[in-house]
């Protein structure tokens, strides 16, 4: 009984996620001092992991909407190109020189904004929604591979957004719109509550829907899905859109935690961390069964990792190769050959033990 | 040369794979400069043969001799290098570089380290000219037709590799009357040049038309070769269907005993439903409460005709009435709202989602049917599973297994179900018990012809004649991608027969 239940247990969803995380955690509570302090400072919480949550939100954020996108048996590679457009957008909307005239130290100074801030957020949350859409068209429609369909956006959208910013990194004077990645609720990062709460939409869509079902459906054989009656394209059209959404949101937050949005490195590299989250949390690249809640682990995990080498003084220029090794770590913990190995090594001990009773 | 010395002599081939024994005990003997039609319905071990012959497969027992020599076929590369060669239907060439490129890709003449174009055009152009062909070479492949560029496939592969034996499978399944006939010509040649061909192909016109002698396969299992000249066509069908009289035999014309179709209501109009180079217009007219059998060989357009009316293809001539309603749209979706069902020919590609449970699968289509927001709640989802789970005898520990773990009978069931809980107007099957063992075949049957007591009508494709014979109330005989003849479920076998042979 105890067996199968540690058996039912192993082979769950979350458990080689939860597993990793725990062993990151595991070794900051022995080898890094202080890493789970949790002090109160202008009466909100701060701390490495109040970190963890706050930089690792647009990342949560992105691999939930990747999650989906991967789970029809696509990729997103646009992600970090929407961040970028929907950053450069809000910024430009905000800065009342529009980036062309030289800034005035009179306008340095004061918080100014151009447009109300309902409209930048609602012109932020459009640009990307609007990317998604643009992605799952070439996707369902034009037929597309999802890799070469979303490199497009991926190579154009900084150029894009460099439009926009005159290719300029715009600065941002706005104390309101810094509330997305400063602010604090109940003394907690406001950024984890935007995660929540998408979450919360992505997790209602999935499961008290039946657009859950009909993407693992999709992704696992697109073919029968179709079939059977299923509008496959517009499954795909919808998991791309939700994909840009997010990565619009992520813009946001990332845009109002610097202060500012540079075309060219706002949101870089961040779709190839939110396949490795997706990645982390076992959705398999060749799409079907998925678990939003693993991707978040998984996001989490690549934080936990981050924050723990600067908190033991890792030169930012080595953390590239520190998280290559974990990437290694995790990809060989998950690879058939070990699991088989380590199933083997379980049931091993189980027969052992069985023969000792 | 004498006309019976064998270039090839295969004898007593077995092979197996779990589960199924593809070829048992089979001889296939090709002689030289005959073109040799190989003949057998799906599962009939023509692919494996061939396999076997190309160094795909090894065999498990069996021998082969080559003008007299025993060899093993090691390799698909081995193979080339004995001299046996295969052209299949889809041409695997690039058709972005040049004929004679094709032609000469990894054996072109060389001059200074680099690559002799002149020398390779005139080759290529050698080769061609050896078989009558007249093309510009130094053109990418992909500006000609495909007959062409089959042609071309031939061309290389008697040029690498100084073909004995060229087998062809399927050639001529896309291409067109003319194109065909300059394929034939071609073929013509090559056995008067003294190589032995083998000729797949599911057009009995063909085989009649360019080869000498037949050879058929059945369920693994060699059937015999036969003079083309000795065996009428209506034998050769006969052969190659088989009869099987099995204990099915035991429930035959059920039918007759519950009710002859009442024929009131009209279900399903299609009138000159047709797609260029898929199906020739048809009229198909069915009635609530009737089982419409489609008999025809492999590829004589039965999937097509589903294709078509369940909106997989969508028609470019002619109209579809359901219950009244024209169809606008073509598509699953579209059908699924007009309360069509098509359990598909192909089920692990087209049926099953292999990685969902039981449950899942079952109430996909229904799901589908309701959108995306009118979701079933879990203890829906599982009444509705155990119901039909029930209902249909399908054999499985909990509605939560993976349909991959099922039989094939099972997995039919369960595909059967999902479609079923969608009440349709018309269901059609195809090919439904292929492949399933006889006791869930007759289940199946069972099912089929109580749906029609219900009211339902039902299109029922099989390969298996006497099947179709069984359950139909009248029956729909297709060939050629065309309706060939319409019979009265009471129809003599030997008339159908006859009519998929095209001999009346």
């Amino acid at each position: 009984m105890k067996n199968s239940l540690f058996k039912r247990i192993r082979e769950s969803a979350l458990f080689w996620p939860i597993t990793a995380l725990a062993i990151i955690l595991l070794y900051d509570a022995i080898f890094v001092p202080g890493f789970f302090k949790i002090g109160i400072l202008d009466g909100h919480l701060y701390g490495n992991l109040i970190d963890v949550i706050n930089d690792g939100a647009p990342l949560m954020l992105v691999a939930i909407g990747m999650t989906l996108v991967i789970a029809t048996g696509g990729v997103d590679l646009s992600v970090g190109a929407v961040i970028a457009i929907s950053a450069s957008i809000g910024a430009v909307l905000i800065n009342p020189a529009f980036g062309n005239a030289l800034i005035s130290n009179d306008i340095l100074t004061k918080d100014a904004t151009n447009t109300a801030l309902p409209i930048i957020i609602l012109a932020d949350l459009a640009a990307g929604t609007l990317c998604g859409l643009w992605n799952g068209f070439l996707v369902s429609r034009a037929k597309i591979q999802p890799m070469v369909a979303t490199l497009i956006l991926m190579v154009a959208g900084r150029g894009i957004a460099q439009l926009f910013t005159n290719g300029q990194i715009m600065t941002i004077y706005y104390t309101p719109y810094f509330y997305f990645g400063n602010g604090f609720i109940l003394g907690l990062p406001v950024s984890i509550f935007i995660v929540a709460t998408v979450f919360l939409l992505a997790w209602i869509g999935v499961h008290k829907t039946s657009i859950g079902l009909f993407i693992a459906s999709v992704g696992l054989n697109s073919k029968s899905s179709y079939y059977s009656g299923i509008n496959e394209k517009n499954i795909k059209l919808l998991a791309y859109t939700f994909c840009g959404f997010c990565g619009s949101i992520a813009g946001l937050i990332l845009s109002s935690y610097v202060h500012s949005a540079d075309a060219n490195n706002i949101g870089l590299y961040y779709e190839l961390d939110a396949i490795l989250s997706v990645v982390i949390g076992g959705t398999l690249m060749s799409g079907g069964r998925f678990s939003l809640f693993a991707s978040v682990i998984g996001a989490l995990i690549i934080w936990t990792f981050t924050i723990t080498m600067y908190t033991i003084g890792i030169p930012a220029n080595a953390l590239l190769a520190a998280k290559a090794v974990l990437v290694l770590l995790v990809i060989l913990l998950y690879s058939d050959y070990t699991r088989r190995s380590l199933s083997k090594f379980f049931k091993l001990k189980g027969t052992r033990h069985g023969a000792t009773n | 040369m004498s006309q019976t010395q064998n270039v090839l002599s295969m004898k007593g081939i077995t092979r197996s794979f779990p589960g199924v024994i593809a070829l048992e005990g089979v001889d296939f003997a090709l002689r030289k400069g005959e073109i040799h039609a190989l003949m057998g319905e799906n599962g009939a071990g023509k692919s494996t043969l061939i396999k076997v012959l190309t160094g795909v497969e090894q065999p498990d027992s069996g021998t082969i001799e080559l003008d007299g020599q025993l060899v093993q076929v090691r390799s698909p590369q081995h193979s080339h290098s004995l001299g046996i060669s295969a052209v299949y239907q889809e041409v695997n060439l690039c058709t972005n570089i040049s004929v004679a490129e094709n032609i000469m890709l990894g054996h072109e003449p060389r001059r200074f380290g680099s690559i002799d174009w002149r020398k390779m055009n005139a080759l290529a152009r050698q080769a061609l000219t050896k078989l009558d062909i007249d093309i510009d070479v130094t053109q990418p492949l992909g500006n000609y037709s495909l007959a062409i560029q089959q042609m071309v496939a031939i061309t290389r592969s008697l040029e690498i590799s100084n073909a004995r034996i060229l087998i062809l499978d399927e050639p001529t399944s896309s291409l067109d009357v003319n194109e065909s006939k300059q394929l034939f010509d071609v073929m013509m040649k090559l056995k008067d040049a003294g190589i032995g061909i083998v000729f797949i192909t599911h057009f009995l016109d063909q085989v009649y038309r360019v080869a000498d002698r037949i050879t058929v396969l059945r369920n693994g299992k060699l059937v015999g070769t036969y003079d083309v000249s000795s065996l009428p066509r209506i034998d050769l069908v006969a052969k190659m269907l088989g009869r099987s009289f099995t204990d099915l035999d035991a429930m035959s014309k059920v039918k007759s005993q519950g009710q002859q179709a009442q024929g009131t209501t009209r279900v399903v109009e299609a009138k000159g439903l047709g797609l260029k180079g898929s199906l020739e217009p048809i009229d198909v007219s069915i009635e609530a409460g009737e089982v419409v059998g489609i008999a025809g060989l492999l590829g004589s357009g039965r999937t097509e005709l589903a294709n078509l009316l369940f909106g997989i293809d969508a028609p470019d001539s002619g109209s579809l009435t359901i219950k009244g309603q024209a169809v606008s749209r073509f598509s699953p979706s579209e059908s699924l709202q007009h309360g069509i069902a098509l359990c598909p020919e192909d089920r692990k590609a087209e049926g099953i989602v292999a990685d969902l449970t039981i449950r899942e699968n079952i109430i996909l289509a229904l799901q589908a049917r309701y959108g995306w927001f009118k979701f079933l709640d879990t203890s829906t989802q599982y009444k509705i599973a155990q119901e039909y789970i029930e209902l249909l005898g399908i054999v499985t520990p909990s509605a939560d297994q993976l349909i991959k773990n099922l039989s094939g009978g099972n997995q039919q069931k369960v595909i059967l179900a999902r479609w079923l809980v969608t009440h349709p107007q018309l269901l059609i099957l195809d090919e439904p018990t292929r492949g399933i063992d006889v006791g869930a075949k007759a289940e199946i049957q069972k099912l089929v012809l109580q749906l029609a007591a219900e009211g339902k009508s039902i299109v029922f494709i099989s390969s298996e004649l006497e099947e179709v014979l069984r359950i139909s109330h009248r029956i729909i005989v297709m060939r050629d991608h065309k309706k060939a003849a319409e019979y009265s479920g009471d129809a003599n076998d030997q008339v159908i027969m006859h009519a998929m042979a095209g001999e009346v």
